[in-house]
């Protein structure tokens, strides 16, 4: 194979990993796998990069990859952090916010919060009745990267996929 | 170039910070007063264990002894820690941990944004992602310590007493001791006297609007920077480093 092909085929597989909190999207999908570079002896490495800097699955998703890899046939294969430039949501694809949405967490609005914007809250759209009217319960939520809301609408609680 | 040992010290200093208030934030966990909040306390604390973790990585490469981030966070003596004494202050009530939180995370706010123009390349990138989490954490504290001091007679009361209390543990956050001043001159770290004056305007402003004001403090309480700490830190390690001293090199 040449580099090219192992790049591709490398790539293939690592990105089909889903994210061991939110298992219906891919790490490909939310812009965790940044880059997968063919080494010198042909050898493939995956570049990840953490989303918050405390979130938990980030040894278990670069444990995935690896494991990923290494069942594509790549035995020497290796993940490398990287911190530079940080993740973002606007990271995520069209694909991946998509998938949120259709699994009931509403994807992260592409405007940050202003921090000098205190009580404000970001209008976010229910992932179940696509309402409008919805209320945000908390900026903390089940594991760092989401937010807890409710919709005034159809009453359901939900989960925001809060910005960054 | 800048000297390594004074590299490394410097990196502990902002380590061992967010690894003891992270530690006491997770104090709360199970304890808050709603479910929403313990949830959030805990998620400010995993914001601070992960900052923690980068910075205890990079420490232990620059020193070159081959000490990892479990090393320097669990393996070194009370009078090794170099964290500023208001990270490990007791809990106290929801106010004084709002309190404590506020004036902590409105400093690293403006630490992390001087930061980002380090000449160091490593704490850059840090950086870049820290000051996007101490927005929430600046934000979650304000809106509490507006709603507290908004509030009811006893949770005024409380946030009064929380202010008196912290408002002496705040002036060591802004010392320049010899090696922040070798930080700031190689670029590395930051001028930390000269966020003092936008510190005391965002904290005066928040007050304000809760209708509280900063108690008029003529001593400031110091010697964490320089291993010197208040009995209760000992404490904290006593319970973070259980399990490494129990069984040493224990790995998951």
């Amino acid at each position: 194979m040449d580099r090219e092909a192992i790049r591709r085929k490398a790539w293939e597989a690592a990105a089909r990993v889903p994210d061991p909190e939110v298992p219906v999207v891919t790490v490909a999908d939310l812009g965790i796998l940044r880059e997968v570079r063919v080494e010198a002896d042909g050898a493939p490495v995956a570049l990840v990069t953490p989303t918050y800097s405390g979130c938990p699955a980030t040894r278990m998703i670069e444990h995935e990859v690896l494991k990923a890899l290494q069942e594509a046939g790549f035995a020497a294969a290796r993940v490398e952090t990287v911190l530079s430039p940080p993740w973002t949501t606007d990271w995520l694809t069209e694909e991946g916010r998509d998938k949120l949405r259709a699994y009931g967490i509403a994807p992260p609005e592409k405007r940050s919060n202003s921090k000098r914007a205190l009580f404000g809250e970001t209008a976010v759209q229910c992932p179940h009745c696509g309402a409008n009217e919805t209320e945000r319960v908390s900026e903390f939520g089940s594991t760092p990267c989401k937010a807890l809301y409710r919709c005034t609408k159809c009453l359901e609680p939900f989960d925001y996929f809060k910005c960054l | 170039m800048v000297d390594k040992k004074s590299l490394f010290n410097y990196l502990l200093r902002l380590g061992d910070d967010q690894q003891i208030l992270s530690q006491r934030l997770g104090e709360w966990c199970g304890h808050a007063p709603t479910l929403e909040e313990d949830l959030a306390l805990a998620n400010i604390a995993l914001d601070l264990l992960g900052q923690a973790r980068s910075l205890y990585t990079y420490a232990g490469e620059v020193e070159g002894l081959g000490r990892d981030e479990d090393q320097l966070a669990f393996l070194r003596y009370e009078n090794d820690y170099v964290n500023a004494l208001i990270v490990e202050r007791p809990n106290g009530d929801f106010a004084h941990t709002i309190t404590r939180q506020f004036f902590y995370s409105v400093f690293m706010d403006l630490l992390w944004n001087g930061l980002l123009k380090s000449s160091d390349e490593t704490i850059r990138a840090i950086a870049a992602k820290a000051v996007k989490e101490v927005d929430y954490h600046v934000r979650h504290s304000a809106e509490w310590v507006i709603r507290l001091g908004q509030g009811t007679a006893e949770s005024r009361e409380r946030m009064v007493d929380a202010l008196d209390e912290f408002a002496i543990y705040t002036g060591e956050l802004f010392e320049m001791d010899a090696l922040a001043t070798e930080m700031a001159e190689a670029g590395v770290g930051v001028d930390l006297a000269a966020l003092r004056p936008q510190w005391e305007a965002e904290v005066n402003n928040i007050l304000t609007d809760a209708g509280l004001e900063m108690p008029k403090v003529n001593w400031m309480q110091t010697g964490g920077r320089s291993g010197e700490h208040t009995e209760h830190l000992g404490h904290i390690l006593a319970e973070l480093q259980y399990m490494q001293r129990t069984y040493p090199g224990m790995t998951w």
